[in-house]
């Protein structure tokens, strides 16, 4: 059987106006005024290149990628939204494209006006409107107020009518962008359900998610973009393991394992080096269950009984979520005498904690006084997974739970 | 069925296309009239009082000054151009601020895109209908009754002119407004300096010159709107005027159908 989508070198240009400094701008809009010259500068930016692949009937496709890698715009040429630049997509069935729920949506009009024009907008025939008006309604709960305008509707009960339309297309092919990634977890787990249920009806899906273990638990392909260029394509297993190593391999410049530091002048102690661990191998990147555990190597200048390391996890926001040291926890110690080099794990167990990045401070100090506070030292990445089995995953906003932490410390070396 | 996405820059027409978008043509009329008046207390009266208090205004400063040709009362001389003008008037801002007011639309999801400038047309047509049987009414109680059925044969060629040049010209600006937003405020402007420069609250007559008079003949709604004047006042019909202005009109829709269709492909990145 022929593929239903072969998309065979698609290229997609942008042109960028370059923006110079607003002082300069003044400057050479005056220059440009005086000498009737164009002077300003464009540049060409591939937002896609060259990304050729073939879906067949019935797949359920998983786009992954970093922001501006490219997903949206390959949707968007995929949805005839906008053309590519180059190359050409064959498509044998018909497509319809779920960017946003709620296309159109007319906060004047009322739930039952907007029920039909949104349905049309998404491409459906006014005869199948009508046959599913009823179903579209039981499905979004919001039958009290059909007649009243969208506006005096709660966000939420708009987010679940403009759902409940999207979730009767009956394409061939849905294309989807990230529309799950709003709305209560509730409202996310009749989305994933809806999913599940198309992608089991046969149908063809190409979905974009940042929720990397929806993209595992409903989809069977995978395709990496980075920078605008496929560089992988597979199951999606694999391509999920891909793209989170090759986030390990340092693209963010501070999100390695491992992080070296210069001693501090005038110090007499201070941190070496700090290298994050996943299961024990180095890593910086995590499912959320994994096992974290943090080594450092530490030079103390005077002979302590037992130097004061303690750390702080934020979050993207900034906000502390975890603070604890070896005073307020007893650490294992293989000695009694820290004086030269000595490793610290500091093994915190199974990670709690949601998709996203995290960053870490680490502090050194003794009994007396902080001797090093290295903000930020390091930073991890989660990715939230189903550890539990069960099909689920906990919405965004739920904060760690509970979180103890072994501290080991031994002595190498003496000076 | 199977289909090709590929760069595409070339002008098509695909009313094969258009044909199958049908029904959201339709509810993207519906739309446009419905919100229009919404949250209005008096709603559609206003299509009714518009017009209608336009006229008095006009009546009370021109109807002394201006000489209108045959026995028309300036009353239904002013009421028959403003009964085409207004459909040109608000034609072509709303069709020209479409792309841009619907730019959240046309950024999330496919469909042609001239269905949304054609929407906007379209929906001036209620008030249309509303404000036409005000002039019934007015031509009844001017006592020309008679002239209803004369009316009713000669609108339809009046506002085939008239629909013709509006769309044309409406959705030239639409895909204008994208790329140059600057049209923005043009399209407020051109409408202010087209009323005076179309025969809308005098006749081409008060001009003293042949060649400005000719001049002012080439705006197809010129002869839009001589049509309806001839057809209540019983003269007879200028036909090389409508000749000028149909050709008028199919060129203006012409180009604003070849220019939108030309540039469309990249509104999606522009609005």
């Amino acid at each position: 059987m022929k593929p239903i989508l072969e998309i065979e070198k698609i290229s997609k240009k942008f042109r960028i106006a370059h923006e110079l400094l607003p002082y300069l701008s003044l400057r050479e809009r005056m220059v440009q005024m005086l000498s009737f010259r164009k002077t300003k500068s464009s540049e060409e930016f591939w937002a896609l290149k060259d990304i050729s692949f073939t879906v067949q009937a019935g797949d359920s496709v998983g786009i992954i990628g970093k922001n501006g890698a490219g997903k949206s715009t390959l949707l968007k040429i995929l949805s005839r939204i906008t053309p590519p630049s180059g190359g050409r997509i064959i498509s044998r069935g018909r497509i319809a494209s779920l960017l946003e729920v709620g296309t159109g949506f007319h906060p004047e009009l009322t739930g039952r006006e907007n029920i039909y024009l949104n349905g049309s907008i998404l491409g459906m025939r006014q005869r199948e409107i009508i046959s599913k008006f009823d179903a579209i309604v039981d499905f979004s709960g919001v039958e009290k107020f059909l007649d009243t305008p969208l506006k005096h509707y709660s966000s939420g009960m708009q987010l679940r009518l403009a759902f409940a339309v999207s979730a009767f297309l009956e394409p061939e092919i849905l294309v989807i962008d990230e529309v799950l990634a709003v709305g209560d977890a509730e409202f996310q787990k009749k989305c994933i359900g809806k999913l599940d249920e198309v992608s089991r009806s046969g149908r063809t899906i190409l979905f974009v998610s940042h929720n990397l273990s929806v993209v595992r638990n409903h989809c069977n392909v995978g395709l990496v973009l980075k920078s605008g260029m496929m560089v992988k394509q597979g199951p999606v297993a694999e391509c999920i393991d891909y793209y989170l190593g090759s986030m390990d391999s340092n693209t963010y410049g501070a999100d390695s394992s491992v992080a070296l530091f210069d001693p501090p002048a005038g110090n007499t102690m201070w941190i070496n080096k700090i290298e994050s661990r996943k299961n024990g191998q180095a890593s910086s990147v995590f499912y959320t269950g994994d096992e974290i555990s943090f080594k450092l190597n530490i030079t103390c200048k005077q002979n302590l009984r037992e130097p004061k390391i303690g750390l702080t996890f934020r979050n993207q926001e900034g906000m502390s979520i975890l603070f604890t040291n070896n005073r307020f926890q007893m650490a294992e110690m293989d000695g009694t005498e820290f004086n030269g080099t000595s490793e610290i794990t500091c093994n915190l167990g199974q990670i709690p904690l949601e998709s996203g990045r995290y960053f870490v401070t680490f502090y050194l100090a003794d009994d007396h006084k902080d001797h090093q506070v290295i903000e930020n030292a390091m930073s991890f990445e989660v990715e939230q997974i189903d550890i539990w089995g069960r099909g689920q995953v906990p919405a965004k906003g739920v904060a760690p739970m509970w979180w103890p932490a072994k501290i080991h410390m031994k002595s190498v070396s003496k000076s | 069925m199977e289909y090709e996405i590929k760069r595409t820059h070339q002008f098509r027409l695909d009313l094969r296309e258009l044909w199958e978008f049908r029904e959201l043509l339709y509810f993207f009329t519906l739309r446009d009239i419905k919100i229009k008046y919404k949250q209005t207390v008096l709603g559609a009266a206003w299509a009714v009082l518009q017009p209608l208090l336009m006229m008095a205004i006009f009546t009370l400063f021109f109807s002394k000054s201006i000489h209108t040709a045959g026995e028309l009362p300036y009353q239904l001389f002013v009421f028959s151009g403003l009964l085409l003008w207004n459909i040109f008037s608000s034609g072509i801002s709303n069709a020209g601020n479409s792309m841009v007011t619907n730019a959240n639309i046309i950024k999330k999801i496919y469909f042609p895109r001239i269905i949304i400038p054609l929407s906007a047309i379209l929906s001036t047509m209620l008030d249309f209908f509303m404000s036409l049987i005000l002039f019934s009414g007015l031509l009844i109680y001017f006592g020309k009754f008679s002239m209803i059925f004369s009316l009713a044969l000669w609108i339809f060629p009046a506002l085939l002119i008239t629909l013709l040049t509006s769309f044309g010209l409406g959705s030239l600006l639409a895909a204008l407004n994208v790329k140059y937003r600057d049209f923005r405020y043009v399209i407020p402007f051109m409408v202010q300096v087209l009323l005076f420069l179309t025969p809308v609250i005098y006749p081409v007559s008060v001009l003293p010159s042949e060649s400005l008079q000719w001049i002012l003949n080439l705006n197809p709604l010129a002869g839009a709107i001589d049509i309806i004047r001839c057809a209540i006042s019983g003269a007879s019909l200028n036909w090389s005027l409508i000749a000028t202005s149909f050709i008028g009109s199919l060129f203006l829709f012409a180009l604003g159908i070849f220019y939108f269709r030309r540039t469309e492909y990249y509104f999606a990145d522009l609005a």
